[in-house]
């Protein structure tokens, strides 16, 4: 029988695509028949309208840091598609282990946008998921979460349960030997783990082809005896099709899956970062016309489900709608105990005593 | 030619073009330091002088960058390499501990490992988490490595100088929050200064302040704001930089404690089993009975570096300095 995974084989340089970068659905049959019958125009619909959502939470980010409001914020902006696909398939029940460039998947699985905005303005608060919500924090140390992702598959597995563990990270984090641990135990205990790359071509200022001299990222799957694809990450169907083949596999006891979404960062890197003094202008100017809300876009007009002015009007709600996130996020206080009270369960009495100090000499706030 | 005035980013820099003119065997790598120059520009412009022969991007991984320079320092080559932030160390952590450590002492001597490893260190730029980590207990802990941490531009190329040209590993921490915050006259011409040295930055009888790293500057204003107040004025203070971790210069401290009894440890990192308890250890050994009141320490409390919100409350500051010199002299 043959899977997608023999279909798109990365050692023969091919990538899945079922939808291009114009919004047309590939000619080919072989291919555009992995789109399943649930994902209809509706919910494609549905789903642009999220991924316009977070692209402007996303831009808001960026304006607040800019208004001096956030610190460093690292933006998904380019990574919509990628992280809506995964979030259309993913269950509540599922869980999120992601690195730091996520707020889109991140907010899909239930982690409030208010939430977020506190975390990088700088408030272990917003790292708090809610009780209902599996998503772990943010994982700034590059590479360092996917063994998590790995090991909390494998509790999932040795439990008998349907659920799933996916990880993101970028390109970079390949590089670290995390990386290759996680894949490599991976391989071994076929836990129910989903590794999603964001190969978004940079890791700062290093280039893919730095990072690694394999053709593909998704082709390092192969060595551990895990199965691993190559998938136009703008393209939402095709993000779509790939996770939940992976989850499909996962539930069934066949193991993880490395997914590598090809994608690009169209910002820097960071807040903090200026792309312009080391990324030729003229490559993001060939990625612009791949972002994957315009090919949506044009896909969706084409059904006649889509147009200026009902972008123009969503647009305008949820301006007002993140207008009133921000409050919620400005209005989420640091406590300064809290700095003390999460160390362990129960604060040994010298930490006690030099919180007490602490607390005693704050100035008034 | 006249002496620049540089801020520590560029005597950093300076320190590297310079030692990479004259020795052909010093190698730069690490994430971003060849096009960009590094997150914080310190190797700005070295790759375009020296070519990617010499100044490379390494992969993401810490200690992929520490092997490799392990085995080039072992080959002959004298690898200058640098962690993005502070907290990213302890990826590398095994390859500096297990074998950059060791190496020496393993073969006995046959093979060593004179490789430099600089950490942009500790808070106080509001970044994110894992960004503002005092490492030094870490490192200074391990035998076989040298930690030394600057706090001037003077004192950063001076100490660069003697890190590369030393022949065993050496931990160099710079403190990001001055990177930019003093510009001070760097000579042009070639210099060091040496390790295990610390520096008395001013003489005083009443009281020895020991600080390191951004440390010192909190000192310094804790100082200026003594000389506010007419009693406090009168304290004649004594402040060192300690200036290298390990091996630490205990003839300055025990001179210096010696005269004045008094003894004020002030560090970024968190309290316990720091650099501080060390420093008060030695002087207990040595000189408990020339004290005239109990050894004080400024340290952050025993919690992890909080996100930047919280910075302001987490970090040793002045005040804190302040009232401690106070509190000695009053006992
Ligand atoms: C272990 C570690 N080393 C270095 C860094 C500094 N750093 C933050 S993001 C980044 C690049 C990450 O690239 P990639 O994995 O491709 O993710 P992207 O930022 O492109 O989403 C680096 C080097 C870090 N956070 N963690
Ligand atoms: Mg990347």
């Amino acid at each position: 029988m043959s899977d997608i995974f023999s279909q798109f084989d990365p050692l023969l340089g091919k990538r899945l695509q079922i939808m291009d970068e114009n919004g047309v659905i590939s000619a080919d049959p072989a291919v555009s028949a992995l789109r399943p019958p649930e994902l209809t125009d509706e919910l494609i619909k549905q789903a642009y309208e999220k991924m316009l959502f977070m692209k402007m939470a996303d831009q808001k980010a960026n304006n607040l840091q800019r208004t001096g409001r956030m610190g460093t914020y690292a933006s998904i902006r380019g990574q919509e598609a990628t992280q809506m696909g995964a979030g259309l398939v993913m269950k509540p029940e599922d869980w999120l282990l992601p690195a730091f460039r996520e707020l889109g998947i991140m907010w899909l699985h239930g982690i409030p946008i208010e939430n977020m905005y506190s975390y990088w303005m700088g408030n272990e608060m917003g790292s708090r998921p809610p009780e209902n919500v599996n998503c772990v924090p943010i994982s700034i140390v590059v590479g360092s979460q996917m063994l998590h992702a790995v090991g909390v598959g494998l509790g999932m597995k040795k439990k008998k349960e349907q659920k799933v563990a996916v990880a993101f990270f970028g390109d970079g984090a390949t590089s670290e030997g995390d990386f290759h641990e996680a894949m490599n135990c991976a391989g071994v205990f076929k836990p129910n783990t989903i590794l999603i790359c964001q190969n978004n071509q940079w890791a700062i200022s290093v280039p893919r082809s730095y990072q690694t001299a394999s053709t593909t990222i998704a082709q390092k799957a192969i060595a551990y005896g895990v199965p691993g694809i190559q998938v136009d990450g703008n393209d939402l169907i095709g993000m779509y099709v790939a996770v939940k083949t992976a989850r499909e596999r996962a539930i069934r006891g066949e193991g993880i899956t490395l997914i590598e979404a090809y994608t690009y960062r169209l910002g820097d890197h960071t807040t903090s970062d200026d792309a312009k003094k080391y990324r030729d202008p003229e490559e993001v100017e060939l990625w612009k016309p791949r972002d994957p809300l315009i090919r949506l876009q044009k896909y969706l007009a084409s059904k006649n489900l889509w147009t200026q002015e009902t972008e123009d009007q969503l647009t305008a709600k949820y301006e007002k709608e993140i207008e009133a996130i921000v409050e919620k996020a400005q209005a989420i206080i640091y406590n300064p105990s809290d700095m003390f009270d999460y160390t362990y369960a129960v604060l040994p009495p010298q930490l006690q005593a030099q919180k007490e100090e602490l607390l005693r000499n704050l100035p008034q706030i | 030619m006249e002496n620049p005035k540089l801020n520590i980013v560029e005597a950093i820099n300076l320190a590297l073009k310079q030692e990479m003119e004259r020795d052909p065997s010093v190698l730069i790598f690490g994430e971003d330091v060849g096009k960009d120059g590094g997150v914080f520009r310190v190797t700005d412009k070295l790759q375009a002088q020296f070519t990617e022969d010499r100044v490379f991007d390494s992969p993401l991984g810490e200690s992929g960058i520490a092997g490799m320079a392990i085995g080039l320092a072992m080959y002959g080559f004298k690898p200058v390499v640098e962690v993005q932030f502070d907290g990213f160390y302890h990826q590398m952590l095994d390859q500096m501990l297990q074998h950059a450590a060791r190496m020496r002492n393993r073969s006995r001597g046959r093979y060593t490992v004179p490789m430099v490893v600089r950490v942009p260190s500790g808070g106080g730029i509001k970044a994110l988490e894992h960004h503002s980590e005092s490492i030094e207990t870490f490192v200074a802990h391990t035998p076989g490595l040298k930690v030394v941490y600057p706090s001037t531009p003077y004192d950063a190329k001076g100490l660069l100088l003697a890190a590369i040209r030393d022949p065993d590993p050496v931990i160099f921490m710079e403190p990001k929050r001055l990177y930019r915050a003093i510009k001070q006259e760097v000579p042009l011409e070639d210099y060091i200064v040496p390790i295990g040295v610390a520096n008395v930055l001013q003489e005083g009888t009443d009281i020895t302040v020991i600080a390191w790293g951004a440390m010192v500057r909190e000192a310094q204003a804790a100082m200026e704001n003594l000389k506010t107040n007419p009693t406090t004025a009168q304290y004649s203070v004594e402040l060192i930089d300690l200036r290298t971790i390990s091996p630490i210069d205990q003839a300055t401290i025990f001179a210096s404690v010696e005269k004045t009894g008094r003894l004020v440890i002030v560090q970024e990192a968190v309290k316990s089993f720091g650099p501080g308890a060390e420093i008060a250890a030695l002087v207990a050994e040595k000189l408990l009975y020339s004290l005239k009141s109990p050894i004080h320490r400024v340290a952050a409390p025993d919690i992890t570096v909080p996100y930047l919100q919280a910075e302001q409350w987490y970090l040793p500051n002045a005040q804190q300095i302040q009232n401690a010199i106070t509190t000695v002299m009053a006992s």
